[in-house]
């Protein structure tokens, strides 16, 4: 055997031309096969056209079309009403992998590493050796821009092929065309499930689909509201890498340790500062631009064991309850669903950085019995379509015991099976996916906890709702009872030894002998009035169609023989915005407005009522009520009063 | 025994109507006393039946349930039997009489107290029963089932609709099919008069029965056969109770091998548990069982079938049933479990058609001691 030296193995290093890079690493990035090519495509470019609408608070209208060609080459159209892009940026973003201006900020959004649309373009390239077609119209009174694009790939920089300005009868927006070899016998369906996720969890967006086969599918807008927008923010310090710490320190403009800490990192005050620097043993006035390793690893090391305030939220932006409630019974109409339940967590923390979860429940209706319950699971609102059985999310739902929520499970672990959707949507500034292609999440602990606790509160609401159910069911069950059954007995029982009828009041209070309340929801449609219909009062994202008023009554009546008084509680919520509250409320608070009602006496009843605006029709749909200075037992219709 | 017009035109039925009275009236006092009304009766489950010595049969033992007002199902419950108990007392008044099903047609008419199944008002009717301790005659109501048949030498005096007698001898003034059992088989109805038997043979299937009357087992071996007809109505284990008793003659019950075929002989032997209250009246204490029993199964190697999941769970209810906790039972039971097979009767044909009436029946006869001489 011939030895090899190091030389002969210096004459086969070379530089790695991103094609090839992108050749080997193809199944991570998405592009695997030809079916998970078209969705990742479609996907990248849909991704784009949101981001950029909504850093300019546009309400995205988007439009994807595929047009399918016998020799298993797709093309690809995704256009939107964004703000458009300069034309001289237009070679940079989609002809240059690993370019963008989101790869630096730390902030929740759905592109992260700036590999996305230029990699379509690439593949595109690499597959069919066709050129990229981009239109762009940054401006209502200026042409439009349309550049054919090609990827030098030995330079990983974009080669123009033709540039020309033509009218485009649009405000702003970009289009994009790009030719891909893609299965789309096999992708379709995923196409269209990936738009139809993407639309629940956007629902300030609209989307048009034209498939292959020409048809067109609308996923609606079901909010008018601009999500809010998420603010930048800076590293943490229990997030920081040390690689990415030395880099930050050599850039910092920063003089000293002490500010250098101060000002490129959240989260730090002088006295966090200085007891950071104090574990480390590193003076504090050091020169960061100066420091070695190895007090780089102190320091490093000492961020880990020094008490450092979370990072702040709100560069977080979730969805919020009510959207996805409401997109969610927008997009299962068909399957009319029994209930749909919404949780959220408080925003919390993993190694520096913030992520919040949000999940919904859909149960019942024409969903499938049998068979395992559905998941959507959704990072920074993008649907993560495969590696399912690799996901967090799925390991957090495994880990629940759902039989005693009525699904099937057997042992108690594992996914359930019934008639269930579950929806799970992870924000943070930096979602840990377990690889490139970004369709899953990492078995992050903290994240795994968070996902638990919020499915827990939504099968609680699930047992606390069928339980309701169950109860409303008897109610109206004893109502029949008093009201029609009772009577007959009474009638029939005197006719047969000729006898008056007996008076049957004493025994219905025996019967019933409780507080009952019933309740009811009604919607009134105002018509071409201002309502304030958005989370964020925006005063663009008024409704123009007019809005729905949410009317509240409710009955109370007294079947106990003993006069009662005590204080009643409907929950609201948050973003509504009260009307006429009757009787007077001793207090309204963001989620409830509470009453001290007074005496009820034996065989009575009070009416209360309240109107909410700022919700569409179906936001509220079921009253949660609760009473305090009672006896909970003695009440059919609402559960005892635990608090704030 | 005679006088049966008179009995038919003239049964004084006030002592019925006193009772649906004083049941509207408990619950009429009911209201008043500002009481939810209520009606208490007999559980009528497995459960809660037990022996009576003195009448040597099943009858139901002390647990009772409460129809209440309180609950929904309650209610109905009591504004459906109100609604019966007039209906009855109705009918006592202008001397009709009706079906089982025809009632459960009329409470179509009933507004809120309308059964959802003919099951439902069977079930009340017998609740009824129980609650008055009248029976479902005096309420002048009568099953739909038509009557099981009867091959043999006996004669049988009965009241025809003309109202004239007429006697049938249940061998000659009978066809193939044989003498009908009326629903109706008191004394007022029928009477037996001449009878030159030494058993009766109580038969599940048809199957079997013809196949007993065309080997003239009922000369051959001076048998009284009487079919089954699967679950024996009212009126048949009746025929045979009185049969038994007023002519001494012993029973004997011919059944398939499987769980519920036991069910039908404890239903003639012990009394059913639905109608428990009335088994003086309906069970014959002394009868046999004959066959086909599991140890059948192993002796004459019997064609077989699997039990299947209800046939087990069936069979291990059985030895929960206080009317199978003697030994004999007991072990025929866990063998069946153990064997997992069941059988039929007529898979004694096996062995050719006479087999059953040659070798079959003599052998069990003599092995319960009923061997002709």
């Amino acid at each position: 055997m011939t030895k090899i030296t190091a030389h002969d193995l210096a004459k086969k290093q070379k530089e790695i031309s991103v094609a090839e890079f992108f050749e080997r690493n193809k199944h991570i990035l998405g592009f695997g096969n030809p079916t998970r090519a078209i969705v990742t495509s479609i996907k990248e470019g849909v991704d784009n056209s949101l981001d950029s609408c909504e850093e300019v608070n546009i309400l995205p209208d988007i439009y994807v079309e595929v047009k399918n060609h016998e020799d298993g080459e797709c093309k690809i159209i995704v256009e939107d009403n964004g703000p458009g892009i300069v034309k001289k940026q237009i070679p940079h973003i989609f002809g240059r992998l690993l370019y963008g201006s989101r790869f630096h900020a730390i902030r929740q959004s759905r592109g992260q590493q700036g590999i996305g649309i230029s990699a379509v373009v690439l593949y595109g390239q690499l597959t069919t050796g066709k050129h990229a077609k981009i239109i762009s119209k940054v401006q209502e009174d200026r042409p439009a821009v349309v550049m054919e694009l090609a990827i030098d790939t030995n330079k990983n920089r974009a080669e123009v092929i033709s540039r020309e300005t033509i009218h485009w009868d649009k405000q702003s927006g970009t289009r994009i065309e790009i030719s891909i070899i893609a299965d789309y016998k096999r992708g379709k369906r995923f196409v269209y499930d990936y738009l139809q996720s993407t639309s629940i969890v956007n629902p300030h967006a609209q989307i048009i689909y034209k498939d292959a086969e020409g048809e067109e599918h609308f996923f609606e807008r079901t909010a008018e509201a601009m999500p809010k927008k998420s603010s930048e923010i800076k590293p943490h310090p229990y997030g920081v890498e040390l690689g990415t710490l030395i880099k930050m320190a050599k850039n910092t403009k920063a003089r000293k340790l002490s500010s250098f800490l101060k000002t490129e990192f959240s989260s730090m005050g002088d006295r966090t500062t200085n007891s950071v620097c104090e574990k480390a043993g590193l003076d504090k006035n050091l020169n960061p631009k100066e420091m070695k390793r190895e007090e780089f690893l102190s320091l490093h090391r000492a961020f880990k064991k020094v008490k450092i305030m979370a990072p702040s939220t709100d560069c977080l932006s979730p969805i919020s309850e009510t959207l996805i409630r409401r997109s969610l019974k927008h997009e299962t109409k068909e399957i009319s669903p029994e209930f749909i339940i919404t949780a959220s967590r408080p925003p919390s923390v993993y190694s520096g950085n913030p992520f919040q979860i949000e999940v919904g429940l859909v149960y019942g209706g024409k969903l499938p019995r049998d068979s395992p319950v559905q998941l959507m699971r959704f990072a920074n609102r993008v649907p993560l379509l495969y590696q399912q059985g690799g996901c967090v999310i799925t390991s957090a739902i495994s880990s629940i015991d759902w039989r005693r929520y009525g699904l099937e499970q057997p042992s108690g672990k594992g996914m359930p099976s019934g008639p269930a959707i579950f929806l799970t949507h992870v924000s943070s500034t930096q979602i840990p996916f377990t690889s490139e292609s970004k369709e899953a999440i990492a078995d992050v602990s903290e994240i795994e906890n968070e996902i638990k606790l919020a499915f827990r509160e939504c099968a609680r609401k699930v047992q606390h709702h069928i339980h309701k159910k169950v109860r409303r069911k008897k109610t109206r069950e004893k109502f029949d009872l008093i009201t029609k059954i009772l009577p007959e007995i009474a009638k029939k029982s005197a006719n047969m030894i000729d006898k008056p009828v007996p008076s049957l009041e004493a025994v219905i209070t025996k019967i019933m002998d409780v507080v009952w309340i019933e309740d009811l929801i009604e919607y009134e449609k105002i018509s071409r009035q201002t309502v304030q219909t958005t989370i964020i009062p925006d005063e663009e994202s008024t409704s123009g169609s007019g809005g729905n008023i949410t009317k509240s009554k409710i009955m109370v009546v007294n079947y106990k023989h003993n006069p009662q008084k005590f204080n009643l509680y409907a929950l609201i919520p948050q973003e509504a915005v009260v009307g006429s509250v009757e009787p007077k409320p001793t207090k309204i608070a963001d989620n409830y407005i509470k009453w001290n009602l007074g005496t009820i006496p034996p065989a009575s009843k009070v009416d209360v009522s309240f109107e909410l605006a700022g919700l569409e029709k179906g936001d509220f749909d079921e009253n949660d009520l609760y009473v305090e200075n009672i006896n909970p037992t003695f009440v059919i219709g609402a559960d005892k009063w635990e608090g704030d | 025994m005679g006088g049966g017009l008179k009995n038919m035109i003239d049964k004084d039925y006030s002592h019925v109507i006193n009772k649906i009275d004083s049941l509207a009236a408990k619950i009429y006092d009911d209201f008043q006393k500002t009481d939810v009304p209520f009606l208490q009766l007999p559980t009528r489950t497995k459960s809660n039946i037990k022996f009576d010595g003195k009448l040597n049969v099943w009858k139901y033992g002390k647990n009772t349930i409460e129809r209440s007002a309180k609950s929904l199902d309650g209610a109905y419950m009591l504004l459906r039997t109100m609604y019966m108990a007039d209906f009855i007392k109705e009918m006592i008044k202008v001397k009709k009489s009706s079906t089982l099903r025809e009632m459960y047609y009329i409470s179509e008419g009933w507004d809120l107290a309308k059964f959802h199944s003919q099951n439902e008002s069977n079930l009340l009717a017998e609740d009824l029963e129980v609650i008055t301790s009248c029976m479902r005659e005096d309420f002048k109501l009568r099953p739909e089932e038509d009557g099981a048949r009867v091959i043999g030498n006996i004669t049988i005096e009965e009241m025809t609709r003309n109202n004239t007698k007429k006697k049938i001898h249940c061998q000659d003034d009978v066809g193939d099919a044989g003498y009908s059992i009326p629903y109706n088989v008191e004394p007022e109805k029928i009477t037996f008069k001449g009878i030159d038997a030494d058993f009766i043979v109580a038969i599940e299937t048809g199957g079997m029965f013809d196949r007993l009357a065309e080997n003239g087992f009922d000369t051959s071996n001076r048998a009284i056969l009487v079919h089954l007809k699967g679950q024996p109505a009212r009126s048949t284990r009746r025929f045979i109770k009185r049969l038994s008793d007023e002519k001494n003659l012993p029973v004997i019950v011919f059944t398939d091998c499987d769980p519920w075929s036991y069910r039908i002989y404890a239903s003639v032997a012990y009394g059913a548990i639905k109608t428990a209250h009335i088994s003086e009246y309906l069970a014959t204490p002394a009868a046999q069982y004959l066959g086909v029993t599991p140890s059948d199964i192993e002796n004459y190697e019997l064609p077989t079938d699997d039990l299947t999941k209800e046939d087990i769970n069936a069979l291990k209810s059985e030895l929960t049933d206080p009317r199978f906790q003697d030994s004999f039972w007991k072990g025929e039971i866990k063998l069946q479990l153990k064997l997992g097979k069941k059988s039929e009767q007529q898979a004694l044909a096996k062995y050719g058609l006479d087999y059953v009436t040659d070798t079959y029946l003599p052998e069990k006869l003599a092995e319960i001691g009923l061997t002709r001489k």
